[in-house]
């Protein structure tokens, strides 16, 4: 108890909740990671103070990414790693957003960084970020249906874009029989 | 390399061929004919150059990669089996080598180079993960090349070792001798 009252955040920590003010609404330093939980509807007023603070400036999102806790509500946790190049300090953010509306505010215009990471998450959690230039799949076939990095989607569900063959080496020594195919999608 | 056994008859007197200007050819030479000539079955010759002279277009999309550039690459050399020079381009090539995971993302490329390969080709599975899938078995993986096209060789290993690669491709010359062979 004694050590916990006289740990104090790091100076970065500090500065951040009081250029923040109420606008963070946790934080933490855990293992040495400095993180502040914030609400979804602030976050592009949150990320340009960072990002502009004369004693912050984290000029680089490092990684963005999220986290689906299934059966908690809000359902979907989104987590911003900021970097400053001049400081050589880290920061994270964190927010959640339900599942009957997840989407938050794009950071495409604010580090150029964030637009595959938005795109990456949109394919695999089916998260939407508003204002995104091209929100579309990155990784998958715009084929696909369904975000299987969420935890209720069936992690063998695979979904080939043509029927899977099964041929046999007397088929493949007759090259008449070898050809063509029932090939959907090119 | 010296010619294939199978290719030679050269015991026994001529037998009649049914081809009358051949059997009169043969009857000229003076009886020293198959001292001259090798006779053999279409089959058995194009099946022996077509062996020896494998282009193979490398598809090579994962870790295994890494294995079959240490195969093909002068220390273990598969230009000693007459498979020397990779194409990359599928219209100039023979054999096709699929090297690493497939996902279904990739399945319609992967069909694609294989239908754009002229006849005669084969196709070889080199590593786990083309084999069968490896231990994948996920939403994106394919399980198993042989689920796009058919396969000749598989190749086990996570990855091969360089000798089973050449085992692989020694494996495929063997069965190339062996099967029939259209004149196309
Ligand atoms: S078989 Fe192993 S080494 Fe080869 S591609 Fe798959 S995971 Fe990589």
């Amino acid at each position: 108890m004694s050590e916990q009252a006289e740990h104090h955040p790091s100076a970065t920590l500090s500065r951040v909740l009081a250029v923040l003010g109420d606008k963070a609404v946790g934080f933490h330093d855990r293992l040495g990671d400095d993180t502040v939980a914030i609400r979804p509807e602030h976050l592009v007023e949150v990320a340009r103070t960072l990002k502009d603070d004369p004693h912050l400036l984290f000029d680089f999102l490092m990684d963005q990414t999220a986290v689906d806790w299934i059966e908690e509500e809000p359902r979907f946790e989104l987590v911003y790693h900021l970097f400053s190049s001049k400081y050589f300090h880290r920061l994270r953010l964190k927010f959640r957003v339900p599942e009957s509306d997840p989407s938050c505010d794009s950071l495409t215009p604010l580090w150029g960084s964030a637009d595959w990471m938005e795109r990456e998450i949109w394919d695999l959690y089916g998260i939407r970020f508003r204002g995104h230039p091209h929100l579309q799949r990155i990784l998958l076939y715009d084929e696909f249906e369904g975000h299987p990095l969420r935890k209720d989607y069936p992690k063998d569900a695979a979904q080939p874009l043509f029927e899977p063959r099964y041929w046999g080496s007397r088929e493949h020594e007759d090259p008449r029989k070898a050809r063509g195919g029932d090939l959907k999608t090119l | 390399m010296a010619l294939d056994p199978r290719l030679l008859r050269l015991r026994g007197g001529p037998a009649p061929t049914g081809d009358p200007a051949l059997d009169a050819a043969i009857g000229e030479s003076g009886g020293d004919f198959h001292d001259k000539v090798y006779t053999t079955r279409l089959d058995a010759v194009l099946g022996w150059s077509r062996k020896f002279s494998l282009f193979q277009y490398p598809f090579v999309t994962a870790c295994c990669g890494m294995e079959y550039m240490a195969a093909s690459a002068n220390h273990y050399d598969t230009d000693r089996f007459g498979a020397a020079l990779p194409r990359f381009s599928p219209r100039q090539s023979d054999m096709l080598m699929v090297v690493g995971t497939i996902t279904h993302k990739q399945a319609p490329v992967l069909k694609r180079v294989y239908d754009q390969m002229c006849e005669p080709k084969w196709v070889v599975a080199v590593g786990a993960c083309a084999v069968s899938g490896g231990f994948y078995q996920n939403y994106t993986s394919v399980p198993g090349c042989d689920k796009i096209i058919p396969v000749d060789v598989y190749v086990p290993g996570c990855p091969p070792r360089p000798e089973t690669i050449l085992d692989a491709i020694v494996k495929l010359q063997e069965k190339i001798q062996n099967q029939k062979h259209e004149f196309i």
